[in-house]
C-alpha cells in the first residue's frame, strides 16, 4: 500500500492515457464478479491503468450511458455469463460494438457452465419448475412472466426468456476466453497484465495453458484399467495415486490446465470447469472417449453394468460445464419438426 | 414425420482392415444395397472418436454406422473393444439428448462379409426412413418474439431514460 501514492504520482507525471474498462454479467451466478476482486490489492493497479466506465455490480453507470459512447471506445470488456434472455443478447451486442477487446470471462460466457445445463429442459419445463412445481411456490392463478404487460400507465416489458442458453461466442464474435468457474486470481491477473503490456495471444484463443490438468497434477500415474467407477463418498483416496486409477471419475484427462490441479491436490476429482484443452471441439465426447476406453472389460453386459453404475447421468458427468458449447448444445426439442417450437409460453 | 420421399443420409466409419474391404466386396460382388451411406475409411473402429458421430449428426447426417472387425480379429488387438465401450457409453448419452438409439449403430463386418455389409446398410436405411430426418440444428432456433424484443429495447431506453427538455 505504501507504494501506491508514488505509483499514482508517477502515472500523473507521465500522464499516459488511461484505458477504459467495462465489466458485465449475463446468465451467471456472480462468482466471476467476486473472482475479479480476488486479485486483492492488485485491483489498485487495475484502477491506476483503467477507468472503469461500466460495471453494474460495483459502479453506477447506466446502459444509456454506454449506448451514447462512441463505438470501440472501451478498450477492454470482461463479459461473464451466458445468453438466456433478449436483454442479455442486446447487452452482448452493445458491449461488442463499444469494445475494442472483448473477453469471454469465466465458464458461463466461455461454455455455458451450470446455467447451460438447463438446455436439457425446455422453457416450458423450466417455467413449470420455477413458477408452479417448487414446494415454496404459491401461484394459484398460474401467472407466468410475459414479455408485455398492460397497466393503466402504459405497457411494461420483461426480457424474452429463450428456449436455449447460448454461449457468448454463439451470439457475438469474442476476442479471447478466460476459462474457469470462476477464473483463478492468478490467471485473471496474468490476462490483465497481458492486456496492459499488449502481449495478447492470437485472437480467438483461450488465455492460459494449452495442455491438460494431468500435466499439473503431481499424483503417480500408470496404466488405467477400471472395473468399477466410484463416487467420492465411497472411498478415502490414497494421496499419491492418480484418482482415476482409484476409480474416481476425475475429468483432469480432458480438462484444460491452468488451475494448478487445485481439486485433485485435495483428494477431490477434477470436474472440468476449465473446459477442453486446445484443439478439442467437444469436451464431453472427448472425456467419454477417454473414460470408456479404460473400462476393463470386453463383455458387452459387463461393460453396460460398469457404465450404468459409473455414469448414471452422462450429460451431468461429461458436460457439466460445457453443454451449451457442445456439438449438440441441447436436448432435442419435442416440438422440433412441426414448426411450433417454443411458441407455447 | 416419416416422408415417403425421405432419403436418409448415413455416414459410415469403416475400419480399413475388415469392414471397408467388406464394403468393397459388396461392390465387386454386385450386391444391391441402398446408396444412402457415405463411407469414410478409418484405420480402426477404435479410431472413431464419439465426437465424429456427433459432428456427423449435427452436420446433417440422419444416422451413423461404425463398422469394425469381429471381436478378437482387430488388427490392433484391442481397438474394436475400445469402440464397443465407447459406443455403449455414447448410446446412454444419446438417450438423454432424446436421439433415438437406432440412429447410431456399431456392427462387426469382416472382409469376407459383403452380403452382411449390404444387409446392415439396407436395414439401417429402412429404420432411418421410419424415424424421419434428424435436422438437429433446428433445435437451436429461437422464436417467441426474439427479434421484436431486441428491437424494442433501444426504444424503451430512449423513452424511459432520456430527460426531456
Amino acid at each position: 500500500m505504501s507504494t501506491q501514492p508514488t505509483a499514482s504520482k508517477k502515472t500523473a507525471a507521465a500522464a499516459p492515457p488511461k484505458g477504459k474498462l467495462a465489466l458485465y454479467w449475463a446468465a451467471s451466478c456472480g462468482g466471476c464478479e467476486i473472482a475479479v476482486l480476488a486479485i486483492n490489492e492488485k485491483i489498485l493497479d487495475v484502477a491506476a491503468a483503467f477507468d472503469v466506465v461500466f460495471w453494474p455490480v460495483a459502479v453506477d453507470a447506466k446502459v444509456r450511458d454506454v449506448e451514447k459512447m462512441p463505438d470501440g471506445s472501451i478498450d477492454v470488456c470482461l463479459f461473464n455469463g451466458g445468453i438466456r434472455t433478449s436483454e442479455q443478447e442486446y447487452m452482448a451486442h452493445l458491449m461488442r460494438k463499444k469494445s475494442k477487446v472483448l473477453v469471454a470471462f469465466g465458464s458461463c460466457a466461455h461454455e455455458g457452465c451450470i446455467p447451460g445445463l438447463a438446455n436439457m429442459s425446455s422453457r416450458e419445463e423450466i417455467f413449470n419448475t420455477a413458477y408452479r412445481d417448487t414446494p415454496s411456490t404459491e401461484n394459484p392463478n398460474g401467472t407466468r412472466p410475459q414479455h408485455k404487460t398492460k397497466v393503466p400507465e402504459g405497457t411494461l416489458h420483461l426480457p424474452v426468456f429463450y428456449d436455449t442458453l447460448k454461449t457468448l461466442d454463439q451470439t457475438i464474435p469474442v476476442d479471447y476466453y478466460l476459462p474457469g468457474c470462476p477464473p483463478e486470481a492468478d490467471n485473471i491477473w496474468a490476462a490483465i497484465t497481458a492486456i496492459l503490456e499488449g502481449k495478447l495471444p492470437e485472437p480467438g484463443s483461450v488465455i492460459g495453458a494449452t495442455t491438460t490438468v494431468c500435466d499439473e497434477c503431481k499424483r503417480q500415474r500408470s496404466e488405467k484399467r477400471i472395473k468399477r467407477f466410484r463416487r467420492t463418498w465411497e472411498i478415502i483416496p490414497d494421496a499419491d495415486t492418480c484418482l482415476l486409477e482409484q476409480g474416481l471419475l476425475c475429468c483432469g484427462i480432458a480438462t484444460r490446465a491452468g488451475c494448478g490441479a487445485l481439486c485433485p491436490q485435495v483428494n477431490s476429482p477434477c470436474i472440468g470447469c476449465h473446459g477442453p484443452n486446445d484443439e478439442v471441439h467437444d469436451y464431453g465426447t472427448r472425456l467419454l472417449s477417454a473414460l470408456a476406453s479404460v473400462i476393463d472389460s470386453n463383455d458387452p453386459e459387463e461393460i453396460d453394468r460398469i457404465i450404468e453404475e459409473g455414469f448414471p447421468d452422462p450429460v451431468g458427468t461429461f458436460y457439466r460445464f460445457s453443454l451449451a458449447a457442445s456439438l449438440l448444445r441441447r436436448k432435442k426439442r419435442s416440438t422440433n419438426g412441426n414448426g411450433t417450437g417454443g411458441a407455447t409460453v | 414425420m416419416a416422408d415417403a420421399q425421405f432419403e436418409p443420409k448415413i455416414i459410415g466409419f469403416l475400419c480399413r482392415w475388415c469392414s471397408y474391404t467388406g464394403a468393397d466386396l459388396a461392390g465387386t460382388s454386385r450386391i444391391q444395397y441402398p446408396p444412402n451411406v457415405t463411407p469414410i475409411r478409418v484405420m480402426c473402429s477404435g479410431r472413431v472418436d464419439p465426437t465424429f458421430v456427433l459432428k456427423a449428426l449435427v452436420s446433417g447426417a440422419d444416422g451413423v454406422l461404425i463398422a469394425g472387425c469381429h471381436p478378437g480379429d482387430c488388427h490392433y488387438q484391442q481397438g474394436n473393444y475400445k469402440a464397443l465401450r465407447r459406443y455403449r457409453t455414447l448410446l446412454k448419452l444419446l438417450d438423454q439428448f432424446a436421439i433415438e438409439r437406432d440412429r447410431v449403430r456399431l456392427e462387426w463386418i469382416s472382409a469376407s462379409e459383403g452380403d452382411r455389409f449390404a444387409a446392415v446398410v439396407k436395414d439401417l436405411t429402412e429404420k432411418l426412413k421410419a424415424l424421419g430426418p434428424l435436422q438437429w440444428p433446428a433445435n437451436w432456433e429461437e422464436d417467441g418474439g426474439r427479434i421484436e424484443a431486441l428491437e424494442s429495447i433501444v426504444l424503451e431506453h430512449e423513452e424511459a431514460m432520456e430527460v426531456q427538455p
